[in-house]
């Protein structure tokens, strides 16, 4: 990208303007997610930098929306904090339910997702397939289709079945965030099986290899990079999604995209910029793994110079 | 192993015979009000009959029980509603018929039936409050204070936002009294499609300074941050943003519209009976006098009002905080259900295609 | 030599050609199983509850059955009624006989509690109709003939032949009446289709909103993702995939997050409104209003999907040669000019890609509207949401759906034969 020579002042200008136009553009991208994070930190109740807070006083900061999150909806809050206090924030504090909640959702409907989505991948990425087009577009489709038409319709699918009645608890809702996941999944799943040597399997089964052993060693390890950051995809859809939770979740189904949801509509306390902080930091996290798994993927299959 | 199936079928009989015996669900508006009911009403009923109370909340109950309803798929044992809504649910079947000899009589003795205030008590509800929907302020914001409804719709006057409830209901009559049609006319204005325009047109002049709301709790949000500078609200909602924290909010009671909630159960209720329970006990004198201890709502039972003394922080005086005292009733609309019962669907529509445009 | 006539057989004896064709044809039944079990899946929990759903665009039992939502049990309403439809041809004056008809239903209807639900299915069509049944209903049992007195002396609009059209409609559970509402139609007395008042025009706004707005937004990430992803594509793989992350770091977090940062930034005492005000750019009372209005939705969505049209772009961007652009630079071409002629048309496949994934995703967006969007800055999804939970015409919220489902599917399709949903990339 250096700009070379002889390059002409115009040249140079139209150059340094253009690499200030991107700078501008990835702090559109970034600011927004950034600048919640120090006011989650606010002493105020309110959305902006107070004064305090532009000149570092330290007073203009503290830990309340945090502490927040975890007494809201405690039998007691302003107990001692002792062994009785946190099994009372554990067992009552709302946002504690909703985390968990959340992650009882996402696993399961993580697992399931990953589970068939990978198995489907292995058929697909076949040269054999038959139909192979029409089925991909019918198995992506969820992640194009609206989500509030998804929503509407499992509303109706779900009452017509009484699936409340069937005493699974969260049913409804990890069924249909695994079929949102799905296409992540395959997405994944058939980009890693891309360029796969399909000689290597043969190679297996003429070894003697059954084909389970053939998947569990030969494909597997190959794939996994793409069977996990699916799986992320996956868990990240189901742990962000509240249209159908809004739709089909019983009432007591809270997870922490509905809570967010009611608190951002009703009152948009400082305590969603702390929830939200919380979930910026896991997003990071996230990425992280994902760009590892990516990069030892194409090291392992000698696509990219690492 | 047989010891331990036998076990097992124990612990989940036992477990779904406390599910069906020991729970009611109640769905309620949520935020302060709903505090109110939880103080008032739910921690003495648990504590009486040892039934757990579950509170859910919505922006209007009436919606998600008729949903449920009709989507044969309830949840919800009692609901909290409003009058025209509950006639409406009550004349489409949707909800379980409430036998009013199970309401408790007055301490005096006078039957339930004369102690309620007058259409109080419906085939299919009961009423637990008379609540209001009325301007409110922030002093801090408003370069002055508003002294009639006129001043809400005058942008000139009073410059800044304005909130209002995303609903037709309540908007087109504040719209008619704003444009100097007196309190007891408005529904005869309204009845007629010029009434209908001339209300459209008041709203049309503040327009572009609208911010809409839909839950109880928004508009003290919206005033608190500065994003109005009035807004109709729910006048108990904002009588506790004014004496529970301390914000400097005021009520402008001219023009406000008075309106019953009533307890109704929908069909179909998975714990009906502990639902009527629920209801018997909620709206005996003492725990709807208990309830105006925690929000500015009146009570909907005549022998209640004797027992209205002061808010739970034991200093403030709650009669001059009812939008039933007599200063609040000057120039005051009481909300006629027959007349929403009819026109809810057509107005809204018109709203909506209003809103749009 | 002479063994090449024999066909060509495997160490069993059997011909290589029908063994390949056995083996070929058992592959392709492996491969069909391994995507059964998901194709299964999706089939009963995702296409099937839309198709239920978009059925009753076209189908509403409001004026033919009751159901007792506590027995289940069905009893068919209006029966009368519908006999008269049926020997009567449309235009028909309603006579004695339909009137006696309409009352003997109107019997059955209050013995059922029924006549909110018949009520509700005419309002749909004519609004204002719905009480005329409640009362009727209230007083049917003491209805004497001639009957049609008797009704046109409780409300004179049962003589109304605009009300008899929409019950003739309605007295099949069969209909197309709900599409012609979500285009803003509607019958006329004779049956013709046309234009409702226009202050009850709202859909064909709704509709025509979405897609502009959509367009407008899929043109804003374009206009953004472009520089910046010629700029990841052109640098060194190592500095490139540092600022990648500042791309898909946003792709990462919750949607609901991404939001409510932009209610903190947009808000009137908000952080961009501060700042202005702070920098003496703007006077304390003229913060500009940037949410609750359609800016705000337009801002936060070009936000939120403008990763999408950055990936594309990238992966094509990468790919091109370098040595084009330096070939016409060195026969005489501006930068300008290369760029243009060169450079610009090679992206083009990119392009295409990012802003039909970014258009079909705006057109179903709910959350980021409802939120952020006020009154004026809502789209079709939100009104689909409003009669799914308020208004409660769930046929019209499906038919609304039917038609924003057919559009995204076309869309889809392009997609599909355009650049392939296999090259689909998610970072």
């Amino acid at each position: 990208m250096a700009l070379p020579k002889h390059a002409s002042t115009l040249e140079r200008v139209w150059h340094y303007t253009y690499l200030v136009i991107c700078v501008a553009i990835f702090i559109f991208l970034i600011a927004p997610i950034l600048v919640i994070i120090p006011l989650s930190f606010n002493a105020e109740p309110y959305f902006t930098f107070s004064d305090k807070m532009l000149r570092f006083d330290p007073e203009g900061y503290s830990m309340r929306w945090y502490d927040l999150l975890l007494t809201f909806g405690m039998q007691d809050p302003e107990a001692p904090r002792d062994g009785s206090w946190w099994a009372d924030a554990w067992a009552n504090a709302q946002w504690i339910q909703a985390t968990k909640n959340s992650i009882i959702i996402g696993f399961f409907s993580t697992v399931l997702a990953t589970t068939l989505g990978t198995i489907a991948a292995l058929g697909l990425s076949r040269s054999e397939m038959p139909g192979r087009r029409a089925i991909m577009a019918i198995l992506i489709s969820p992640m194009i289709v609206p989500i509030i038409i998804t929503a509407t319709g499992l509303f109706f699918f779900y009452s017509s079945i009484r699936i409340q009645d069937w005493g699974v608890p969260y049913l409804g809702i990890i069924l249909a965030h695994a079929t949102l996941g799905i296409p992540f999944v395959i997405i994944t799943v058939t980009a890693t099986l891309v360029g796969f040597d399909h000689s290597l399997t043969r190679a297996a089964a003429n070894l003697g290899a059954d084909p389970v052993t053939t998947f569990l060693r030969v494909q597997m390890p190959l794939i996994l990079p793409g069977v996990i950051s699916g799986a992320l995809f996956a868990f990240v859809t189901s742990f962000d999604e509240v249209v159908v939770v809004l739709f089909v979740g019983g009432l007591d189904e809270q997870t922490i995209p509905r809570q967010m949801w009611n608190g951002i509509r009703e009152q948009i306390s400082p305590a969603i910029l702390s929830v939200a902080t919380i979930l910026v930091i896991i997003s990071i996290a996230l990425l992280t793994v994902v760009e590892l798994l990516r990069r030892r993927s194409e090291k392992l299959r000698g696509m990219s110079p690492g | 192993m047989k010891l331990k199936t036998a076990l097992l079928a124990t612990a989940l009989t036992s477990a779904a015979f406390a599910v069906s015996a020991q729970e009611v669900t109640v769905m309620s508006w949520g935020g302060s009000y709903t505090k109110s009911q939880v103080e008032a009403y739910h921690k003495p009923f648990t504590a009486a009959t040892g039934i757990k109370v579950n509170s859910v909340d919505a922006d209007n109950p009436a919606t998600p029980i008729k949903a449920q309803v009709e989507a044969g798929n309830v949840s919800v044992d009692v609901a909290d509603v409003e009058f025209s809504d509950a006639v409406r649910l009550c004349d489409e079947g949707l909800l379980e018929e409430i036998d009013t000899s199970i309401l408790s009589a007055a301490p005096d003795g006078t039957p339930a039936t004369e102690d309620f205030i007058e259409g109080a008590i419906q085939d299919c509800a009961v009423a637990n409050i008379v609540w209001s929907t009325a301007v409110a302020y922030n002093t801090a914001n408003v370069s002055m204070a508003p002294t009639s409804i006129a001043d809400f719709f005058d942008t000139d006057k009073i410059p800044g936002k304005r909130g209002l409830r995303k609903s037709a209901k309540a908007t087109l009559e504040m719209a008619l009294m704003g444009d100097g049609v007196p309190a007891n006319e408005v529904y005869d204005v309204l009845d007629t499609d010029e009434g209908v325009d001339r209300a459209f047109a008041v709203l049309d002049r503040i327009k572009d300074d609208i911010v809409w709301w839909e839950a109880g709790a928004q508009p003290p949000q919206l005033l608190a941050d500065g994003e109005v500078v009035m807004s109709t609200a729910y006048n108990g909602r904002i009588f506790n943003a004014a004496v529970a924290e301390n914000q400097p909010f005021e009520i402008l009671w001219d023009g406000q519209i008075l309106d019953f909630d009533l307890f109704v159960v929908p069909k179909g209720a998975p714990n009906k009976d502990a639902a009527m329970q629920f209801i018997a006990f909620s709206t005996s004198t003492q725990a709807l006098a208990d309830q105006a201890k925690w929000i500015s709502y009146g009570p909907a039972r005549k022998s209640s009002g004797a027992l209205v003394g002061l808010y739970q922080d034991g200093k403030t005086e709650m009669a001059p905080h009812m939008p039933t005292s007599e200063a609040a009733l000057e120039n005051a609309l009481v909300n006629n259900f027959e007349f929403w019962v009819d026109k809810d669907a057509e107005l809204n529509e018109r709203f909506n295609a209003w809103l749009a445009n | 030599m002479t063994d090449i006539a024999q066909p060509l057989t495997t160490a069993d004896g059997k011909p290589l050609k029908s063994a390949l064709l056995r083996a070929q044809s058992r592959a392709r039944r492996r491969a069909f199983l391994l995507v059964l079990p998901l194709l299964a899946f999706i089939l009963i929990t995702f296409v099937f509850p839309i198709g239920q759903m978009l059925y009753k665009s076209v189908y509403n039992e409001g004026f033919t059955w009751q159901e007792d939502v506590t027995t289940g049990e069905r009893t068919p309403i209006m029966t009368n009624l519908a006999a008269w439809f049926d020997a009567n041809p449309p235009g028909t004056e309603p006579d004695e006989a339909a009137y006696a008809a309409l009352a003997a239903d109107l019997v059955v209807l209050r013995e059922l509690k029924a006549p909110g639900q018949a009520g509700t299915r005419i309002n749909y069509e004519i609004s204002g109709s719905r009480s005329m049944f409640t009362k009727a209903a209230r007083s049917a049992e003491k209805l004497e003939p001639p009957y049609k007195e008797a009704l046109l002396e409780l409300d004179k609009d049962w003589g109304n032949p605009d009300l008899w059209q929409a019950m003739r409609g309605a007295s099949s559970s069969y209909t197309l009446n709900f599409y012609l509402a979500a285009i803003d139609r509607e019958r006329n007395a004779s049956g013709d289709i046309v234009m409702v008042p226009e202050n009850r025009q709202v859909y064909v706004k709704l509709f025509t909103r979405t897609l502009t707005l959509s367009l407008l937004i899929t043109f804003l990430t374009f206009v953004l993702a472009y520089p910046i992803a010629h700029l990841l594509a052109t640098l060194p793989l190592r500095h490139s995939n540092l600022l990648m992350i500042l791309v898909l770091l946003p792709f990462w977090t919750s949607l609901l997050v991404r939001t409510t940062s932009w209610m903190v930034l947009l808000q009137s005492q908000g952080v961009v409104n501060d700042a202005l005000v702070g920098m003496g750019l703007l006077g304390d009372e003229n913060r500009l209003q940037m949410m609750y209005n359609r800016t705000g939705t337009v801002i936060a969505m070009t936000h939120i999907l403008l990763p999408f049209m950055v990936l594309p772009l990238y992966s094509v961007m990468r790919l091109i040669n370098p040595s084009y652009v330096r070939a016409a630079r060195s026969l005489g071409a501006t930068s300008w000019t290369a760029f243009r002629r060169i450079y610009f048309p090679q992206t083009v496949p990119g392009i295409g890609a990012g802003a039909l994934l970014v258009f079909i995703l705006a057109v179903g967006y709910y959350i980021t509207p409802a939120l952020v969007g006020g009154a004026d800055g809502q789209l079709i999804s939100n009104l689909i949401a409003f009669h799914m939970q308020k208004s409660l015409n769930w046929s019209l919220a499906a038919a609304l759906a039917a038609l924003l489902l057919a559009g995204v599917l076309a869309l889809y399709w392009l997609y599909d034969k355009l650049v392939g949903i296999d090259n689909l990339k998610l970072g």
